[in-house]
């Protein structure tokens, strides 16, 4: 069953969905939509310096996502104007990144792979890449779920009830870190963004609490993900925008739909 | 044994010395008020306790395994998360169905375990802010400026159900407020704060202190005159006009106290 590429590329979206539906109601909620976009952007720096070592792809995303991360959290916690510094770190990150890919011999052409994705070229090996890493994501959320979402509310309340906010938002970049390491292979550095908070800000509509909402946005990425590899086999349009697109219309029609959005 | 106590705190932002030489501590079942005006870094000295905020110098001392309920100035939710009260009321610790009914009870609440979060009124979430930091079973609530946003009716109500916990499980209160009347006769002793501990005492004699007039003397004839009605409602009036004539006595001597608080 696995010898087939698509059923490849839906395991791996899905086993995505798995963690981008917690994680991304959390990206949501604390509003680090453009957090997430630089962590992904640096992604492409990480590329290239594993390109360059020789040393596995998905490592060397995984360093440099989380040394972004944990520098776009150090310097706001220094009180630095967020989204102006975000701004100056994710696109220099992606420019360095790119940079970086040139001097790399023969890697020039696949570039595209990296930015956009390439859900379909899953191998076996990638497909255990992004499971273990989806679900390693899933399971640290699922632990510290409480304390996160307390966090979440209200840092003065989770302070006052012995929590340490600041340890959970390392939990948190730790998470999307990981999830950005992930799904550079699936959608690619400039859409994780998207499978993040499109779908949970599509459940918000429904959603009366926060874990329904985070379930609800694992399975609005998941149909997403099927829908978007069969609109990809039936136009020909390449795979991770497709998947993005069908997040997109899903949102369009439950914020229509739906009960209210806020 | 005090739950809690400051000896010599100073707190710093930045080169700002907010809070100086501040020495409190709260004994069990006890209702201590702090009063100040806008800017005299009450919520400071609150965060202080709490352990939100580091003192630049000396300690802040909580006896072992002080469980701490808390309830913040306001608590604004993200409308992005789904909130009813009842999952609220569980965060961070689980509390089974009949608990939360119970605490809800409590505060004067019913059957609003299935309502948003996000649709309460403005006393009906001081309420439920209430039962969730009851639900913690704690020896201190610690609250700042609880009654913002009520009008006088929904503050008098909130101040006599503090004063209800009180006599019925013994556990201390630590607020801050910034309107007099109501307040100081619900307290035992009244901390009169100004970046420093202008004067502290039972609430008839910090109402007297000339520190304490000249932070709020001038302006709040109204407020005081209001004070000493509801406390002193067995008083005959011309009681109150003898304080008022009080007041006027010593002009020079408030306004030299100002000049020294400022």
């Amino acid at each position: 069953m696995l010898d087939d590429f698509l059923t490849r590329a839906a395991l791996a979206g899905i086993g995505l969905s798995v963690a981008t539906g917690p994680l991304g109601s959390f990206v949501v909620w604390r509003r680090m939509a453009y957090f997430g976009d630089a962590t992904a952007h640096a992604a492409i720096l990480g590329v290239a310096l594993a390109l360059a070592t020789d040393l596995p792809v998905g490592l060397g995303t995984l360093v440099v996502a989380l040394a972004m991360a944990l520098t776009v959290a150090a310097l706001t916690a220094k009180g630095w104007a967020i989204d102006t510094m975000l701004g100056v770190l994710a696109h220099s990150a992606l420019a360095f990144g790119l940079v970086a890919v040139s001097f790399v011999p023969g890697v020039r052409t696949d570039l595209s792979a990296w930015l956009f994705g390439d859900i379909l070229a899953v191998s076996r090996y990638d497909l255990v890449f992004v499971w273990t890493g989806a679900l390693s994501a899933a399971a640290l959320l699922a632990w510290r779920w409480q304390a996160l979402l307390t966090a979440t509310l209200n840092e003065d309340l989770a302070h006052a009830s012995g929590l340490n906010p600041a340890r959970e938002r390392l939990i948190l970049t730790l998470a999307l870190a990981v999830v950005v390491a992930v799904a550079i292979k699936v959608v690619g550095a400039l859409l994780i963004a998207a499978m993040l908070i499109i779908p949970a800000a599509a459940a918000r509509s429904t959603a009366r609490s926060p874990e329904a909402m985070a379930l609800t946005a694992t399975g609005i990425g998941a149909l997403s993900v099927l829908g978007g590899l069969y609109l990809s086999l039936w136009q020909d349009t390449p795979a991770g925008p497709s998947i993005v697109v069908v997040a997109a219309s899903l949102f369009a029609l439950l914020a229509t739909v739906g009960r209210r959005f806020g | 044994m005090s739950l809690l106590s400051a000896d010599h705190v100073c707190v710093r932002f930045g080169g700002t010395e907010v809070l100086h030489d501040i020495s409190l501590s709260v004994q069990p079942g006890e209702i201590v008020t702090i009063v100040g005006p806008n800017g005299s870094g009450k919520s400071t000295l609150l965060r202080a306790l709490l352990g939100i905020v580091p003192a630049a110098s000396g300690r802040v001392g909580r006896s072992t395994g002080l469980r701490v309920g808390y309830v913040p100035q306001r608590l604004t939710l993200d409308p992005t998360l789904p909130m009813t009260v009842r999952r609220f009321l569980s965060l961070p610790q689980r509390v089974s169905d009949a608990a939360a009914t119970a605490a809800l009870e409590r505060v004067g609440l019913r059957g609003v375990e299935r309502d948003q979060m996000a649709a309460l009124s403005g006393g009906q979430m001081q309420r439920v802010l209430l039962a969730r930091a009851l639900l913690s079973q704690p020896h201190i609530l610690i609250l700042d400026e609880p009654t913002q946003g009520l009008d006088q009716p929904g503050e008098a109500a909130f101040y006599r159900l503090i004063e209800e916990m009180r006599a019925a499980d013994g556990v201390a209160v630590l607020m801050v407020s910034h309107d007099l009347h109501v307040v100081m006769a619900a307290s035992d002793r009244v901390i009169c704060l100004n970046g420093h501990i202008c004067c502290e005492g039972a609430p008839r004699v910090v109402s007297t202190a000339p520190e304490y007039r000249a932070l709020f003397g001038l302006g709040t004839k109204g407020a005081l005159a209001l004070y000493q009605h509801v406390h002193d409602h067995d008083h005959a009036s011309p009681h109150d006009h003898h304080h008022h004539h009080h007041d006027h006595a010593h002009p020079a001597d408030a306004k030299g106290h100002a000049h020294h608080a400022g």
